[in-house]
């Protein structure tokens, strides 16, 4: 079977600033794959790539086995239902005249012309009714709702209709802790309810653990690490991914303050001038003349793969805390 | 009942601060009868979701509200009163006793001149240094913040500089004059978590270093974890929980700490578990202070007395104060 996205070797350049930079992953059908990465790596262009807001420069995107790269405006129409996507601020993706009952059906008048009023005031309520909205939200305007509840109505316009994969931009960093609980759990019931795919864009590797199936990691374009959620929390292969997790403080002093810190430069380098070999390499603590020198290959490493000259491909793997003290 | 863990070395003692604002759609009150101290070299972090009233209790301190704002309750800096002090009195305070860092570096640098201008500035004002032992000055605070070759760095624009790098700018400037006590709100909000790390650890060296006291505004339970030596847990414009950081996570007596706790994505707390935590409902705007505690909506173990009295911020151990009529008990957690 094929799967719900496919992404090979994906680059988008504006201008001499080479945002991504042959990006490789697929989500399978029914699957979650997080995208993972900092401001600046790219993850969001990814994102826009794969729904067309934006046109790669090269590279194939594939949606449940169709190659739409190259499609034209026209011919992307039948595929837009297909797919559908989140962004992180609900206050700027929902258009403050509409109602939002309009919001959350505009989807259809594109993928679904020919509905009644009538069967599209159902569909409306079945969405609202989904994402644990309440029917006369409908008749509100978006400044009426908080910002969990507008975010819910983001993902009920997303879902009406029907994608078989949904693209969640940062769907949860704008909200505070206790709404994005309430929104991380509504989008996983959904995801196992309904099954539709997800590619799940972060910058924040704990909020994916207990959601996402398969886990990659991005920095400057590229992709560093990519496994199974397990592999990537129990045992990360790439200094990048092991700083990423070194880094995100736990909320448990006793176990916050045992930990050896990683400290990484500040110094992010520039995607218009991006490091010879091995991107990461400048703020990497183990970089040595080979990562200036070579573009480290990506190497198997258990069922995933990571892009290091340190990444044996007998499983060795390097530990960035070695090379990190003080 | 709540001067029952001040300590005598208190630098700063908040009590009873109160904040409302008049806006368009009538009153809103965002701090109540806040009480909190900071002792001499303490770490002190005051946490809270958006609307709390953590960053208002922190802005009232050295007068930077917008005059909307109405303020009562005494905040007292080394014994000098600031609530309702002279415009004259708090230009003297603000960046040689207490001193501030913001979440967005970037909208709080002037993007036209040199970061070795702006250190200098503030040492120019308040230090009376001439220019030029300002500039030897500012190159050795931007050493002291942990950025690489301070003397270039120097002559460098903001723009010119990594967000990580504008923070660490952000915190020279301000520990310039060597403040009594510097208010960090959200510090490391706006910055990636490899760049967070870093941060926090110049604050740390700051406070071992110089002694400086520090107030630390954040979201984030994590940041708590990591840097504060005491916890203040903030909800609806009132403390509901205070306590030492150890103490607080380890044994939490208000529900909403819990709450909070239990919400928080981190790894491996919900090894096993399928899902988050939730908590229900929604944070209340309030208009006026009602005589009830303000998370009985969203509480677990509301009773009638919650809606019908607030709780007081009673103690609960050593040094340990919640207000909550029903604690969170040992079995519960």
């Amino acid at each position: 079977m094929t799967d719900a996205l496919e992404i090979e070797d994906l680059r988008m350049h504006f201008g001499p600033v080479r945002a991504v930079d042959g990006v490789s992953l697929t989500v399978p059908r029914g699957g979650v794959t997080a995208l993972v990465g900092e401001s600046g790596s790219g993850k969001s262009t990814v994102g826009r790539c794969v729904v067309r807001l934006l046109k790669p420069t090269s590279g194939v995107v594939r949606i449940g086995g169709v190659d739409v790269t190259g499609l034209s405006r026209r011919q992307l129409r039948p595929h837009r239902g297909q797919v559908s996507i989140v962004f992180q601020d609900p206050a700027g993706s929902l258009d403050p005249r509409m109602l939002v009952g309009d919001v959350v059906a505009e989807p259809l008048r594109l993928s679904e012309r020919r509905l009644s009023r009538r069967d599209r005031q159902q569909r409306v309520a079945t969405s609202l009714g989904q994402v644990g909205l309440r029917e006369e939200v409908a008749r509100r305007y978006p400044h009426e709702l908080s910002g969990g509840q507008r975010q819910r109505v983001s993902i009920a316009r997303a879902l009406i209709s029907k994608p078989a994969l949904l693209i969640a931009d940062e769907p949860t960093s704008a909200l505070d802790v206790s709404v994005q609980a309430s929104v991380l759990n509504l989008l996983a019931d959904l995801q196992r309810d309904i099954g539709f795919a997800c590619l799940f864009i972060t910058h924040n590797l704990s909020a994916v653990e207990y959601l996402a199936d398969e886990i990659a990691v991005m920095y400057l374009g590229q992709l560093m690490e990519k496994g199974p959620r397990e592999q990537i929390f129990a045992r990360p292969a790439h200094p990048y991914t092991q700083a990423l997790l070194a880094a995100a403080p736990v909320a448990d002093p006793v176990r916050q303050r045992a930990r050896t810190p990683v400290l990484l430069g500040d110094d992010l380098p520039s995607a218009l001038d991006p490091p010879s070999g091995c991107r990461f390499r400048t703020r990497c603590p183990l970089a040595f003349d080979k990562c200036a020198a070579e573009v480290p290959p990506q190497v198997p490493i258990g069922t995933g793969e990571a892009a290091c000259h340190l990444v044996g491909a007998d499983g060795t793997r390097p530990d960035v805390r070695a090379g990190a003290q003080g | 009942m709540t001067t029952a863990t001040r300590t005598t070395t208190a630098i700063l003692e908040v009590a009873d601060l109160s904040v409302s604002f008049e806006t368009e759609s009538g009153k809103v009150s965002a701090v109540d009868h806040v009480s909190l101290d900071l002792a001499a070299g303490e770490i002190v972090g005051v946490v809270g979701e958006s609307g709390c009233g953590k960053s208002v209790t922190a802005m009232s301190l050295a007068g930077l509200l917008p005059r909307t704002a109405r303020v009562s309750g005494s905040a007292r800096l080394r014994g000098t009163e600031l609530i309702g002090a002279p415009e004259t009195e708090l230009r003297r305070v603000r960046g040689k006793e207490i001193a501030y860092i913001f979440q967005e570096p970037m909208t709080s640098l002037n993007p036209v001149l040199t970061v070795g201008r702006q250190i200098g500035e503030v040492l120019q004002v308040h230090e009376r240094l001439s220019r030029k032992q300002a500039r030897a000055r500012a190159v050795e605070l931007l050493a002291l913040v942990g950025i690489p070759s301070p003397a270039t760095r120097v002559d460098n624009y903001p723009h010119q500089l990594s967000g990580g790098m504008r923070q660490r700018v952000m915190i020279a400037m301000a520990v310039a004059c060597n403040p009594t006590v510097l208010v960090a709100d959200e510090p490391t909000t706006a910055l990636d978590v490899t760049v967070q790390a870093g941060i926090l650890e110049v604050l740390r060296d700051l406070r071992d270093r110089l002694g400086t006291s520090i107030l630390v505004i954040t979201h984030d339970l994590g940041v708590i974890a990591d840097i504060a030596d005491r916890v203040v847990v903030m909800y609806a414009g009132r403390v509901v929980e205070r306590a030492p950081v150890h103490e607080l996570f380890a044994r939490p007596h208000h529900h909403y700490t819990t709450g909070l706790l239990n919400a928080s994505p981190t790894p491996g707390r919900h090894a096993g578990t399928e899902r988050l935590q939730e908590i229900p409902g929604l944070v209340p705007v309030l208009t006026t202070q009602p005589d009830a505690c303000t998370f009985a909506d969203r509480c677990p173990a509301a009773s009638d007395r919650c809606r019908g009295e607030a709780p007081p911020l009673g103690t609960l151990g050593p040094a340990h104060l919640v207000a909550c009529w029903h604690p969170v008990q040992e079995a519960d957690r």
